[in-house]
């Protein structure tokens, strides 16, 4: 086999082991890494920064532990950002997995606001979380009528007209807008079921691997914005001033994407090498 | 004496768990504070009511001209509050407040609530008055008053006209082409080289003695994707059976899992095979993604079938179980209407089905009058949507006209 | 009649929501939320199917000790201490042991297997993405150009994040509305000919 034919068949574990040990650099070895927020993500930044404090917004945290790397950080620089500006927020799951871990960030950073902040949000007062229910547009359609049609009490078992936030609050039309935080299907329902049925505001925080599909509906303006991956994360975090996990992450992404792009450059060499050096055999045949 | 401190100290707590009460309280918006005239804004004008279309009879639309101190003066609106009641007689403290909105809005949509308990009931046709306030800072003009009005419920979505109208052309065009089927008229379907390859991948595994692996993806049984699956499934199945050759069905679903075992053994029973049916190569895993996803490249890995077919709804985890099949060294044949996914199967797997291809499969493998009619009538749609995307792109580009937009900007009504 | 009564509730209930959908009044929308009501019921039913489809095939593997059946005593002894620890008598969802579970190994675990994806996409594109013709080179430079984003590429950063939003934005766009446009009248028409009873395979074969 000659050189070129054993790079082109290289043992995927090769890969591997080269991959594995630049993600573990950057944990050593830290710089920090140039952001460049796009309008996309600073639209979601912006439309929070200028709601007023006692506007209510609602969150949606969607995600399962899977992709607990890419959303949480928006998740807790979000929370943080609407806490800080005393917006009235609510949360909630749509995802079966992830509700306990929304609702200890809805609490832990509700906790970290004392720290940072000097106040510490009331629960039932500043922020409310809802749990989670079943078959996602299910209950997107039924809180477009009222939020107590799905949550008729809130996680911990209070009902909705006994928390003082939520008094009055009936369905979309008292909040002014929702963002989901999702990898999945649930953004589909969202758009479908909440904006297209309701008219809500809305924007996505979404994985790497799903954001390319919800171009389409920020470029029509069904939603005002979007959070893509572990970068949207990171320039998220740069928009707050509130460098967290995402932007210490970014650093094994640049490695990780490097590492990428090298062995892409190396295959093609080595095919290109291999396809001359055939060539000239037969041509010297 | 000590009755009489018991008796002070009971009041004393009594009122102060009151103020306490008070001021937790007070974080909601304060009840209607009274204002104090001074330099009232004029009142709004010509407030009109009427029935709000396309609801379920309990909305009112509520319109009005803006009051002329509107952003303007020391009499600057802030904002105009908007308030219901069941007689124009009634006094201020029967007056319900509908809504508010911000200065420069001259309508508002007064959606209730159905249920008669409810404090923000809308009652169907029944005598409804409204007043309009344009509020300033503290003070607030005369009335804008106007009544009376009914809600009444609504039969028909104006607003959803263009859906009809699709689904009425798709109909009929959906019946032509299903009565051309019938007669006999050769409807083309250009050929699915994910569909064609299976029955070879069917011999490979056949030949190897291994088993083949159908992944019906992770949605449920209401998934149009899982549908489409469906059909290719009893195929799979029914060519498994003739071959004898055993198959593995890991489903996510329990609703999926127990068609997919009807289909299956209805499979074998189309090819003669009945009792060669094993229940327990069709079961279910775990309803959760990624778990779902670890039980599959398990099996793969020790069971490293011949054939992996993916077809369905799939999201992050296609690329885990097609590099597992490569690595496994299994034929893969995937497909999916996830638009994201299918780089990352086409890149991974030897055939791949795009889109709604997927869907067209059951068409292509019957080639049933009913089937390939409707699949026509699709393609057809395409086309005059295509047609219209760029009838409306050149009216957009040489003239200006906004004709999608303008019928849907609020208030429509 | 095991046939004939399906497809007689899917047309019902296919058009009368059909139907539903353009009609805004009352009493369609109280229909609708019955509908929406009984749909979650159902679907907790189903999830005992699925509970009792795990607990027959792990059984029948242990039983008949086939190949790599201690896995199936793994995954038997999980679900069910998953479930006693998740109900009251052990604390609850919000108890210290279901608690710890979830956050010490549910988690992780679920962070680990998502993540096999970063190396699984390396040894992928690696293989898959070779200047083999022009369609593959135009992918090969479009994958580049998109990894290249997240480096700190000093003066080149703007462009490349410039080159790698309009491909966003305009041909991925463009292709994914298309496919989009396709499928979703895909969808229509196989939900038609589901309510219509032309697509059958549901139902298992006659």
């Amino acid at each position: 086999m000659t050189f070129n034919e054993r790079l082109l068949a290289l043992d995927r574990r090769w890969v591997f082991l080269v991959l594995t040990i630049f993600v573990i650099i950057p944990i050593f070895v830290k710089f920090a890494v140039p952001l460049s927020p796009p309008k996309e993500v600073r639209d979601v930044y912006n439309f929070i920064e200028d709601l007023k404090p006692g506007d209510y917004i609602l969150i949606s945290l969607d995600y399962d532990p899977g992709s607990l790397a890419e959303l949480h950080p928006v998740a807790m620089a979000m929370l943080e950002q609407c806490y800080a500006k005393k917006l009235k927020v609510i949360t909630l799951t749509l995802s079966q997995t992830g509700a306990q871990m929304a609702e200890e960030a809805v609490r832990d950073v509700a906790d970290s606001c004392l720290v940072y902040h000097g106040f510490k949000p009331v629960p039932g007062i500043d922020y409310v979380y809802l749990g989670y229910k079943p078959y996602p547009g299910l209950i997107i359609l039924g809180m477009g009528m009222n939020f107590r049609i799905p949550f008729p009490q809130d996680y911990n078992g209070t009902t909705l007209d006994s928390i003082p936030m939520m008094r009055g609050i009936k369905n979309y039309d008292n909040i002014k807008g929702v963002i989901s935080l999702s990898a999945g299907n649930v953004s589909d329902m969202w758009v479908a079921d909440g904006n297209g049925r309701y008219n809500v505001k809305l924007a996505f925080a979404q994985t790497g691997v799903g954001v390319a599909d919800y171009y389409p509906y920020y470029q029509s303006g069904q939603i005002f914005g979007i959070i893509g991956g572990m970068k949207g994360a990171a320039e998220y975090e740069y928009l707050c001033k509130n460098p967290g996990t995402a932007t210490d992450a970014m650093r094994t992404q640049v490695f990780a994407h490097a590492v990428v792009i090298v062995f892409i450059i190396i295959g093609n060499l080595a095919f290109f090498l291999g396809r001359r050096a055939k060539a000239r055999t037969q041509e010297s045949k | 004496m000590k009755y009489i401190i018991l008796l002070f100290l009971t009041c004393l707590s009594l009122c102060l768990s009151q103020a306490i009460l008070a001021q937790t309280a007070s974080s909601d918006p304060p009840a209607e504070a009274a204002l104090v005239p001074s330099e009232p804004p004029a009142p709004p004008g010509n407030l009109t009511l009427k029935d709000l279309p396309n609801d379920d009879g309990h909305g009112i639309a509520v319109k009005w001209d803006l009051s002329p101190d509107d952003g303007a003066g020391a009499k600057s609106v802030i904002s105009y509050d908007i308030y219901r009641s069941l007689s124009p007689d009634a006094p201020d403290s029967l007056w319900k407040k509908a809504g508010t909105v911000v200065l420069g809005v001259k309508s508002y949509a007064d959606k209730g609530n159905r249920e008669s308990d409810n404090d923000d009931y809308l009652p169907k046709k029944t005598n409804l008055y409204y007043r309009v306030y344009a509020v300033g800072a503290g003070v607030r003009s005369v009335a804008a008053a106007a009544g009376p009005v009914q809600a009444y419920d609504n039969w028909f979505n104006t607003l959803k006209v263009p859906e009809l109208i699709f689904c009425v052309v798709f109909l009929i065009l959906t019946v032509r082409f299903i009565n051309m089927a019938k007669r006999g008229i050769d409807l083309y379907v250009r050929p699915l080289a994910g569909i064609e390859a299976i029955d070879e991948a069917i011999g490979r595994a056949t030949e190897m003695g291994k088993p083949i692996l159908y992944c019906l993806g992770i949605g449920t049984a209401g998934d149009i994707a899982t549908i489409a699956s469906f059909t290719i499934l009893g195929r799979v199945a029914r060519k498994v059976a003739e071959y004898q050759t055993s198959m593995i069905v890991p489903c996510i679903d329990p609703i999926v899992m127990t068609i997919a075992q009807e289909t299956v053994k209805a499979g074998y029973a189309d090819a003669g095979r009945p009792d060669a049916y094993k229940e327990d190569s069709v079961y279910y895993v775990t309803s959760q993604q990624f778990p779902y996803v670890a039980a599959v490249n398990g099996t793969i890995i020790r069971e490293k079938p011949a054939t992996n077919i993916y077809l369905g709804y799939f999201l992050a985890e296609s690329l885990l179980l097609a590099e597992t099949g490569v690595m496994a060294g299994s034929i893969q044949i995937a497909g999916t209407d996830q638009v994201s996914q299918l780089p990352f199967f086409v890149v991974a797997c030897d055939y791949t089905l795009l889109g709604e291809e997927l869907y067209a499969a059951s068409a292509y493998l019957g080639r049933e009058p009913l089937l390939l009619g409707t699949l026509k009538a699709q393609d057809y749609l395409k086309a005059i949507a295509l047609v219209c995307i760029f009838a409306l792109l050149a009216l957009r580009v040489f003239t200006g006209a906004d004709v999608i937009h303008k019928p849907f900007d609020m208030p429509w009504w | 009649m095991k046939r004939q009564i399906p497809l007689v509730l899917v047309f019902i209930f296919g058009m009368l929501l059909a139907i539903q959908y353009f009609v805004p009044s009352e009493p369609s929308q109280r229909g609708y939320e019955f509908v929406l009501d009984w749909i979650t019921i159902i679907g907790i039913f189903a999830m005992v199917l699925g509970i009792w489809s795990q607990v027959h095939v792990g059984w029948s593997k242990i039983k008949h000790r086939s190949e790599n059946w201690q896995y199936s005593i793994v995954a038997l002894v999980s679900m069910f201490a998953m479930i006693a620890f998740g109900l009251s008598p052990f604390g609850g969802l919000q108890g210290t042991i279901f608690r710890l579970i979830y956050n010490n190994v549910f988690i992780p675990i679920q962070a680990t297997i998502f993540s096999l994806l970063a190396f699984y996409i390396a040894s992928a594109s690696y293989r898959a993405f070779r200047a083999r013709s022009a369609v593959s080179t135009v992918l090969l430079v479009a994958a580049l150009l998109l990894m290249l984003r997240v480096l700190p590429m000093g003066p080149l950063a703007d462009p490349i994040s410039s080159i790698g939003s309009w491909m966003l934005l305009v041909p991925n766009l463009a292709a994914k509305r298309a496919i989009a446009i396709g499928v979703g009248l895909g969808g229509v028409a196989t939900a038609l000919k589901i309510v219509l009873g032309i697509e059958r395979s549901y139902l298992g074969k006659d």
